[in-house]
C-alpha cells in the first residue's frame, strides 16, 4: 500500500510513498470539503463524498487509472411529513457486490449497485419504529457512520449510528434488530441508560478474518464485542482514557486494534496535551500507549472518527488531526513519523493500493 | 421574460451556462422560472434546491435585487422583465 487519501475542510490531499516517507503528490478539490472517501478494491474506484457548504453533498467517482471525477447522484430523502434533506455522506462502503452503500446526516441508509449513478433509502431501516428515538449526536441530527459488510456474506451488514446505537441485518438489508446490548449512555437520564437505541458509538470496526468480533469508540466507553453485535462489553482496563472518535480493527488479528483517545466529552484534547494511540493485542483487557513520533506537550489535536485508518496487512496505519496534522507508522503504531504539511482540519484518512 | 443568473461559483462545479431567459408563463413566479431552467440544465437543481425543493440553507435569491421571501415553496412573483439572480450566501462562509 503506497497511497494515502486525506479528505479534508478545504480538500483531498493524496499522498504518496517514497521509501519510508509519504509526501503530497497531488490535489483534489481545493477549498472544498472532503466528508468522506472510499476506494474500492473490487472496481478500482475511488469515491469522494463532498459537503460543499452552499451547494449540498455531492458524489464524486474516480475510475481506476482515471485522471478527472465523474459527478455521482446524491440520495436523496422522501417527500413525506419529515421532509429530511441530504446533508453529509458520513459513510461509504463497498456491498461486496461492486455496489456501494451510503450512510448520511441525517440518519439515513442508502445503497446504489451501480456505482452511484442512482441511490435507493433502505426503507426497511428507515421505517423502523426506533429510527425515531435516534438524536444528532456530533452534529445536529442522527447520521450513520459505520457500515461493516461481513467480508464472506454481503446480506450480514452491521450498521452504527450516532446517537442510535447499532443495527444489524442477514438478509442484505430487508429487516434489521439491534446490535447494541451492553453499551451505556452517561449523557442520557438513568432510566434510559442502557436502551440501545439511543447509544452513542462513534465508531465501529470490524476484523476482516474474524467479523464476529467488532471494536467501538462509544461516546463514554470503548467496547468489543465477539458475536458480531449481540452483545459488548466494555474495555475498562485500556487508557489514557475512554473517550475518542477513531478505531480500527487489525485485519487478521481478532485480539488487536487501536484507539486514539481524548480527554472526554466536556474537554477535546488529548490527555494532558500528549497525543497519544492506545493499542491493545490481549482483546481489550490492557492497553498500552504508543507515544514515540508524536507530540508529547501543547498537542491539542483530536482525531475525528473516520480520521484513522491501515491497510490490508495490520502493519501501516495512518491518521489525520482537526489541528491539520498527519501522521503514519510502519510498524503497527510502534513509531510514528509526521507528514510535512501544514493541512486543513482533517475529516477522513484512507489508504489505497 | 425573466432574466436567470447563477453565481460564478458555480463554474467550479457544473458545466452548463449561468444565464438564462426564461419564456411564457413558466417564469411567472422563482419555483417556475428555476424549474424552467433546471428543466433545461438538470445538473443545476441538486445545488440551488434540496430534494424537497427548498432553497439551500446557503444560496440567496433576489428579484430585481430583492431577497424572496419564500425560500421553501419559492412563490414569489416574477414580473416579465425581472433579473433572478441565484447567488452564495455569505452566511455559509464561516464553516470554510
Amino acid at each position: 500500500m503506497s497511497t494515502l487519501h486525506l479528505g479534508t475542510r478545504k480538500g483531498l490531499f493524496t499522498l504518496e510513498r517514497r521509501g519510508a516517507v509519504y509526501s503530497i503528490a497531488h490535489v483534489d478539490f481545493l477549498g472544498d470539503p472532503v466528508s468522506m472517501l472510499v476506494h474500492d478494491p473490487s472496481t478500482g474506484a475511488l469515491y469522494a463524498g463532498l459537503d460543499l457548504v452552499h451547494f449540498g453533498a455531492k458524489l464524486r467517482r474516480r475510475d481506476r487509472g482515471a485522471s478527472e471525477w465523474t459527478e455521482c447522484a446524491s440520495p436523496e430523502f422522501p417527500k413525506d411529513d419529515e421532509a429530511k434533506a441530504m446533508k453529509t455522506f458520513w459513510a461509504l462502503e463497498p456491498d461486496g457486490r461492486g455496489g456501494l452503500w451510503a450512510g448520511t446526516i441525517p440518519g439515513g441508509l442508502f445503497h446504489s449497485k451501480d456505482r452511484g449513478a442512482t441511490w435507493v433509502l433502505n426503507r426497511a431501516l428507515w421505517d423502523h419504529p426506533d429510527r425515531k428515538k435516534w438524536m444528532g449526536g456530533g452534529a445536529d441530527e442522527p447520521g450513520i457512520h459505520s457500515v461493516c459488510v461481513h467480508p464472506q456474506n454481503p446480506d450480514d451488514v452491521l450498521i452504527a449510528v450516532s446517537c442510535g446505537g447499532a443495527w444489524r441485518t442477514l438478509d442484505g438489508g430487508k429487516t434489521w434488530a439491534s446490535a447494541a446490548d451492553g453499551m451505556y449512555a452517561e449523557f442520557m437520564p438513568p432510566e434510559r441508560r442502557n436502551e440501545p437505541a439511543i447509544q452513542d458509538p462513534h465508531r465501529v470496526s470490524q476484523c476482516s478474518a474474524d467479523p464476529n468480533v467488532l471494536w467501538c469508540q462509544h461516546h463514554n466507553g470503548m467496547f468489543r464485542s465477539t458475536n458480531r453485535g449481540g452483545h459488548w462489553e466494555e474495555l475498562v482496563g485500556v487508557g489514557p482514557s475512554k473517550f475518542g472518535f477513531g478505531v480500527v480493527a487489525h485485519p487478521t488479528d481478532p485480539k488487536t486494534a487501536w484507539f486514539v483517545p481524548g480527554v472526554k466529552d466536556a474537554c477535546r484534547v488529548p490527555v494532558d496535551a500528549k497525543l497519544v494511540v492506545t493499542r491493545t493485542r490481549d482483546g481489550g483487557k490492557t492497553g498500552e500507549v504508543l507515544t514515540k513520533g508524536l507530540p508529547q506537550s501543547h498537542a491539542y489535536d483530536i482525531v475525528y472518527r473516520h480520521a484513522l485508518d491501515l491497510t490490508a496487512d495490520g502493519r501501516t496505519l495512518a491518521f489525520g488531526s482537526t489541528t491539520g496534522n498527519a501522521f503514519v507508522s510502519a510498524d503497527g503504531g510502534d513509531s510514528w513519523s509526521r507528514v510535512d504539511a501544514q493541512l486543513p482540519p482533517v475529516y477522513c484518512v484512507r489508504f489505497s493500493g | 421574460m425573466p432574466r436567470v443568473v447563477f453565481t460564478s461559483h458555480l463554474t467550479r462545479h457544473v458545466d452548463a451556462p449561468l444565464e438564462h431567459s426564461v419564456d411564457g408563463p413558466d417564469g411567472s413566479t422563482v419555483r417556475g422560472a428555476l424549474d424552467a431552467v433546471f428543466a433545461r440544465h438538470p445538473v443545476l437543481r441538486g445545488y440551488v434546491v434540496d430534494e424537497q425543493g427548498a432553497l439551500r440553507k446557503h444560496v440567496a435569491v433576489f428579484v430585481d435585487a430583492e431577497p424572496i421571501h419564500d425560500r421553501r415553496s419559492l412563490s414569489d412573483a416574477v414580473a416579465g422583465g425581472a433579473e433572478i439572480y441565484v447567488m452564495q450566501a455569505l452566511s455559509g462562509g464561516s464553516v470554510a
